[in-house]
């Protein structure tokens, strides 16, 4: 015979272990780590990232008698990870953002000034100490930054008799003359999310464009140049859908002849043998004229805790992790240029071929620095203008006249 | 009950005063019980549908920002979230487009998912594996979907415009994603094909259901196919319709992860629905409390079809005591 295998409990004893899972799992996430251990949120999810990121740690935490964990969770979450955690005090004690989101949690006051935990931020390049500013003060140092570059198929620009575009006028004639069959002469990211936001502001900035004050009269120029590429032919009218990734898959397909793209595809790109590629700088308005590309990466900021000793303990890792010999390697490790000057002057040298990223970084610009926390809706409000032009909905004055209104609603 | 109370032993022997006294805390500690039994149903409601209902609709006269999540500290401010929310374009233009793609793909999956059960509710050879495979997209994961969906509709190299072309429909691609005119109906014909497993197998359920005789009663009358399905199959399906309606009117007017991995919500805007805006306010631009406008005019929409469904099920209700 079988006993009945359903035999409920009593009501008593089940609400009372309802009560006791709910109360664990509230207390259960504001355990704090052993004070050995220094805790990380980043968004080093891809294994060979996460690897290679508890390499420098370690490096850095076993002579200090620390220890390091990482929480890694997918990018897009960060921000919000880091919010529920910061509600029930139980955030990390380094907090790796990208660039773009540090003025939102640096306005909330929760982060330490880097000064104050003893980060030594002296001879890194001004671009990387604007990524990790807000209002002044640096709350986020980063170990490496990357930048927007022309990328280039070597092959078609030979067989094409045209040399690497420097300004706008030679991308356009080079793009028409690329273009034929399947292939089109360009290729970049206009998709109304960040992608195209960051792909856009090269442009807009080297025209003259002004994030604080859209509607200046001078980021018309930035949006007119798109819309020709896309209109007589010269870039699909796809690009408005397409991301960053979309972009360099069309590159590799030999499908596009230059692309506006990042270091972070290197990878990609020299584990291909397709197409023979070659870096040169974004071009600008006129010959002579420096090319203003956004300055992009994480940066690492150390959260206010109630115990010093933890936030100093964070302090000397941020310190270890950004010595010359670090950041070398760790730019080398992830195709991105190192923030201290001399380390990126040494990065040039030791890879030529992704010198023109090096040299970019410096003349590169924080998308943050003029309109901290409001970078988002600014963000978006760009987005808004450059899809509408390139889907022939608007004018270029029209369009930035409009963005202009709806960045500073609210304000 | 009262009646068996007046009629026990102990009611006859204790006189008429005690009666009702009696009966009185018998029905009380009846109710008490019942009451006792529905508790846990209750407080899991409380807990996990009330709470984060009443702390949305809250959220939304806050000042709620990064900064709450340090400090705590929410100011009050009044309907500045709910007039910046209307005063945008952006939140009228998204409430359109969540109406059309809710309807169009409601009506789409609906038609097709019904004309697919009716048609394999009769048995012939390979039905069951054919059955099996149409299941297929709603296995795949949403974003999988999207993306593959995404190479199929790219205008240049995409398959569907490979097609159309082949067989000499039309000259240079159609713009599935690249205009705005077009990139919303596009993403109306996805969801379609995504919600079309759901509506076949809950319909063909439901077409399993109907006794054969009256199949058998329609023939000897001599009925037309057509005027038996009117006639026969779709009384007795109302129910399961209603149901299939309502769950998918909830899951497509909160669309979110498809649009996103498709469009983005654009070209220009074309496609934000009332889920992408919230996304975008909540989690891109961090400002929760005008996120939770959008969400709370969610909610609202939801909560009208949820009464109208019970509404019209309530008929069935009373025919079940």
């Amino acid at each position: 015979m079988h006993s009945r295998a359903e035999r409920r409990l009593p009501p008593a004893i089940s609400v009372g272990l309802a009560v006791a899972t709910v109360a664990l799992s509230l207390t259960g996430c504001a355990a704090t780590p052993a004070p050995d251990t220094v805790t990380v949120l980043n968004s080093a999810t891809d294994t060979a990232e996460h690897t290679a990121n508890q390499k420098f740690f370690d490096r850095c935490a076993k002579p200090l008698g620390l220890k390091v964990e990482q929480i890694s969770v997918p990018a897009d979450q960060v921000a919000s990870k880091a919010l529920r955690m910061a509600s029930s005090k139980s955030l990390t004690d380094i907090l790796e953002l990208d660039g773009s989101e540090l003025p939102q949690f640096a306005g909330t006051e929760g982060l330490r000034p880097l000064k104050d935990v003893g980060v030594d931020t002296s001879g890194f390049s001004g671009s990387a100490t604007s990524l990790g500013s807000y209002d002044g003060t640096q709350y986020g140092i980063a170990r490496s930054v990357n930048s927007l570059a022309l990328i280039y198929n070597t092959e078609l620009l030979k067989e094409a008799g045209v040399e690497p575009p420097t300004t706008w006028a030679e991308l356009k004639t080079a793009a028409k003359k690329m273009t034929h069959g399947s292939t089109y002469g360009m290729a970049f990211s206009a998709s109304p999310n960040a992608d195209g936001v960051y792909q856009f502001l090269p442009f807009f900035w080297s025209g003259g464009g002004d994030e604080a004050k859209l509607d200046n009269g001078k980021g018309e120029a930035a949006l007119q140049l798109w819309k020709e590429l896309v209109s007589d032919g010269s870039a699909s009218k796809s690009v408005v859908s397409w991301n960053q990734q979309d972009v360099n898959d069309q590159f590799v397909a030999g499908r596009a002849a230059m692309m506006i793209n990042g270091p972070w595809q290197v990878p990609v790109l020299s584990a291909q043998k397709k197409v023979d590629w070659a870096v040169a700088r974004i071009p600008v308005p006129e010959a002579g004229q420096d090319a203003i590309p956004p300055i992009g990466g994480t940066v690492m900021a150390v959260p206010k805790n109630e115990d010093s000793a933890r936030e100093k303990n964070a302090g000397k890792i941020l310190n270890c992790l950004n010595t010359r010999k670090n950041q070398l390697q760790w730019g080398e490790s992830v195709n991105n240029v190192p923030t201290r000057a001399a380390a990126a002057r040494a990065y040039a040298e030791q890879n030529p071929k992704l010198a023109a990223f090096a040299d970019l970084v410096t003349t590169a610009r924080s998308r943050t620095a003029e309109v901290g926390t409001r970078w988002p809706v600014v963000g978006d409000a760009l987005a808004g203008a450059f899809q509408s032009v390139l889907t022939g909905r608007t004018s270029p004055e029209q369009a930035l006249h409009r963005a202009q209104q709806q960045a500073s609603k609210g304000k | 009950m009262s009646t068996f109370a007046s009629t026990s032993p102990a009611a006859k022997t204790s006189g008429s005063s005690a009666a009702p006294a009696k009966a009185d805390s018998r029905t009380r500690r009846r109710g008490l019980l019942r009451w006792l039994f529905v508790a846990p149903a209750l407080a899991y409601m409380a807990l996990f549908f009330g709470y984060p209902l009443v702390r949305n609709i809250v959220m939304s006269f806050q000042h709620y920002t990064p900064k709450t999540y340090f400090t705590g500290e929410a100011p009050f401010n009044g309907l500045d979230n709910w007039r910046a929310v209307f005063a945008d374009e952006l939140f009228a233009g998204s409430l359109w487009h969540t109406a059309l793609f809710t309807l169009g793909s409601l009506l789409g999956q609906f038609t097709v998912g019904l004309a697919l059960a009716v048609f394999f509710s009769r048995r012939f050879r390979l039905s069951g594996f054919v059955r099996a495979i149409l299941l297929l997209p709603w296995l795949v994961p949403m974003v999988v979907s999207a993306v593959v969906w995404r190479r199929i509709l790219d205008q240049d190299h995409g398959m569907l415009n490979s097609a159309l072309h082949a067989v000499g429909l039309t000259e240079g691609g159609v713009p599935w994603l690249n205009s705005p005119g077009v990139a919303l109906l596009s993403a109306i014909l996805v969801n379609i094909w995504i919600g079309i497993p759901f509506n076949m197998v809950i319909l063909y359920g439901g077409l399993q259901e109907i006794p054969r005789e009256l199949y058998e009663a329609a023939s000897l009358d001599g009925a037309s196919p057509w005027r038996t399905f009117r006639s026969v199959t779709l009384p007795m399906l109302r129910p399961v319709v209603t149901v299939v309606l309502v769950l998918g009117f909830m899951s497509t007017v909160k669309i979110l992860d498809l649009i996103l991995a498709l469009t983005s919500g654009g070209p220009a805007d074309s496609t934000q629905t009332l889920g992408t805006v919230t996304y975008q306010l909540s989690f891109l631009q961090l400002d929760f409390g005008q996120g939770a406008v959008v969400g709370n005019v969610l909610i609202l929409i939801s909560a009208v079809f949820a009464v109208l469904y019970l509404r019209a099920n309530r008929a069935d209700f009373g025919k079940g005591k």
